[in-house]
């Protein structure tokens, strides 16, 4: 099916005028990085000044990798956006939330870690870049129940 | 191609609305191989939008490292009984799927 | 000793991360499957399921869960879960046995009838005492023939389910093995099944437990919904009475 097809099928299935694929933003050169750094530098993300107000609500020991909790808070006034990287990941760029009028600078998630690693938060505030950070640790599972 | 079920819950909490949804997706990585030992292409949804009464107030970009089966829980400034609430995904195929739910 | 200080810290931790799951779980996708599998209309008879009755009169599924297993006098035997659903399955629907057990084991992709339909029923027991049958004499029989089965060693490696889960304080790498015949080791275990399997992304039920811990025994495979089966479910239910019941739940 090609991708005005798609989109057709889109607008007829959901009753939803959506823009077509290609519109949609997704940061494929920040996404495709493989260094924490590269990636930051890719979103256009400089020096990040640690903050307490920047939580990070995380097992410290997950059970299973594939699926890893991650609750995410910001104080920090004005926050429009919260980004999250995985250092040990091969792809380290795990997402990014942008909140507009409405939203408050939250958000839970579950991702997928390849090994123990720190999981890294940026807030964006204020054209200013703020971080926390906290370990993870992976475990591998036995023979289930 | 029929996206499987999507659920989402958005309850009013103290001074905010908590929204949960949950998707059905494969979140593949391009780095697992099925049965067959063949790699399964990498198949990950890229772009999420909530709504509320058809406004956008979070857009997200996310890689394939968010789990199969995406959960997320979002929360929103104040919020009334009624409210429309809206999901929406779009994935690297150009499929996509939404759900829509009324504050409780 | 540092040793056991570290084990409560890791036990603590690996509690909090499955008490982060649980706070929305995809289980809740499995019911939504099972909803529509209950109400669609299926096999010869092209009847839905929605007439079965699984022990509180046909088509109730509040509550129902809980009280399972226990005798059924349409068949005249003890039945778990997913032993009455095959059962309906084929006097309701008019499917044959070997069409309705072709693929009561799923995948992710792919979840069975049975897995699907097991989490949405489930899930109607939320919040009740587990309350399996114990008085008729067929509950009793099955009752004792699962708890000599817990016991009884056999296979190749003349393995009992006692044998992993037989003494406290045992675990294979990070899974604690609980002692399920003791209630305060089966009742948190029991209130729990049917689960989303974080690892696979798949969903479990006890049928698939009962075949998997068999498969690691290294013992023939028990049929499908078998007496023995039953039996062992039967036993731990019961093992585990009284307990409220919170699932579907969230397993590694």
């Amino acid at each position: 099916m090609n991708s005005i097809r798609r989109a057709l099928v889109a607008v007829l299935a959901f009753g939803i005028v959506k823009p077509l694929a290609a519109l949609a933003a997704w940061n494929k050169e920040a996404f495709g990085a493989k260094t924490a750094g590269d990636a930051l530098k890719g979103l256009g993300v400089g020096n990040a000044a640690p903050s307490k107000d920047l939580t990070i609500d995380a097992p410290q020991i997950a059970e299973n990798g594939a699926v890893v909790p991650i609750e995410i808070s910001s104080a920090i006034p004005g926050t429009n956006a919260l980004i999250v990287v995985i250092d040990k990941n091969p792809f380290p760029l795990i997402a990014r939330f942008d909140f507009k009028e409405g939203a408050l600078p939250f958000v839970k998630v579950n991702v997928k870690m390849g090994e123990t690693s720190d999981v890294r938060v940026l807030a964006e505030a204020g054209g200013k870049h703020y971080v926390a950070t906290k370990e993870v640790k992976v475990t591998i599972g036995g023979c289930g129940g | 191609m029929a996206a499987g079920p999507m659920k989402m819950r958005a309850t009013l909490g103290q001074g905010f609305t908590d929204v949960r949804v949950l998707m059905t997706h494969p979140m593949e990585t391009g780095q697992r191989k099925d049965s067959d030992g063949k790699l399964v292409p990498l198949h990950f949804i890229q772009n999420l939008t909530v709504k509320v009464n058809g406004k956008p107030v979070v857009e997200a970009q996310i890689s394939q490292a968010v789990s199969r089966n995406p959960v997320f829980s979002f929360r929103l400034k104040g919020g009334a009984k009624g409210d429309k609430i809206e999901v929406s995904w779009l994935d690297n195929h150009g499929d996509s799927n939404s759900t829509e739910a009324a504050v409780a | 000793m540092a040793c056991a200080a570290q084990a409560q810290d890791a036990s603590k931790e690996i509690q909090r991360y499955r008490q982060m799951i649980a706070e929305g779980s995809p289980a809740e996708l499995f019911e939504l499957e099972g909803e529509a599998l209950w109400k669609k209309p299926q096999g010869p008879k092209n009847a839905s399921l929605e007439k079965c009755d699984l022990g509180r009169g046909p088509g109730v599924l509040k509550g129902a869960y809980a009280r399972l297993p226990r005798y059924f006098k349409d068949a005249d035997r003890v039945m778990d879960l997913e032993t009455r659903l095959l059962y309906c399955m084929t006097t309701l629907q008019g499917r044959s046995r070997e069409d309705a057990t072709k693929r009561v084991f799923g995948t992710a992709d792919q979840p069975s009838e049975m897995e699907s339909l097991s989490a949405y029923i489930a899930a109607r027991s939320r919040g009740t005492k587990l309350d399996p049958g114990i008085s008729h004499p067929k509950e009793k029989e099955s009752y004792e023939l699962g708890r000599a089965l817990y016991f009884h060693r056999a296979g190749a490696w003349d393995f009992s389910c006692a044998s992993c889960h037989g003494e406290e304080g045992k675990r294979i790498r990070m899974q604690d093995l609980p002692v399920l015949y003791k209630p305060e080791f089966a009742r948190p275990v029991m209130a729990s099944w049917p689960a989303y399997r974080l690892s696979t992304s798949g969903f479990i039920t006890l049928q698939w437990r009962m075949n998997d811990c068999y498969r690691q025994m290294r013992t023939p495979e028990p049929t499908f919904g078998s007496e023995t089966t039953v039996a062992l479910i039967h036993f731990l239910t019961v093992t585990a009475r009284g307990e409220t019941y919170h699932g579907p739940g969230n397993k590694r």
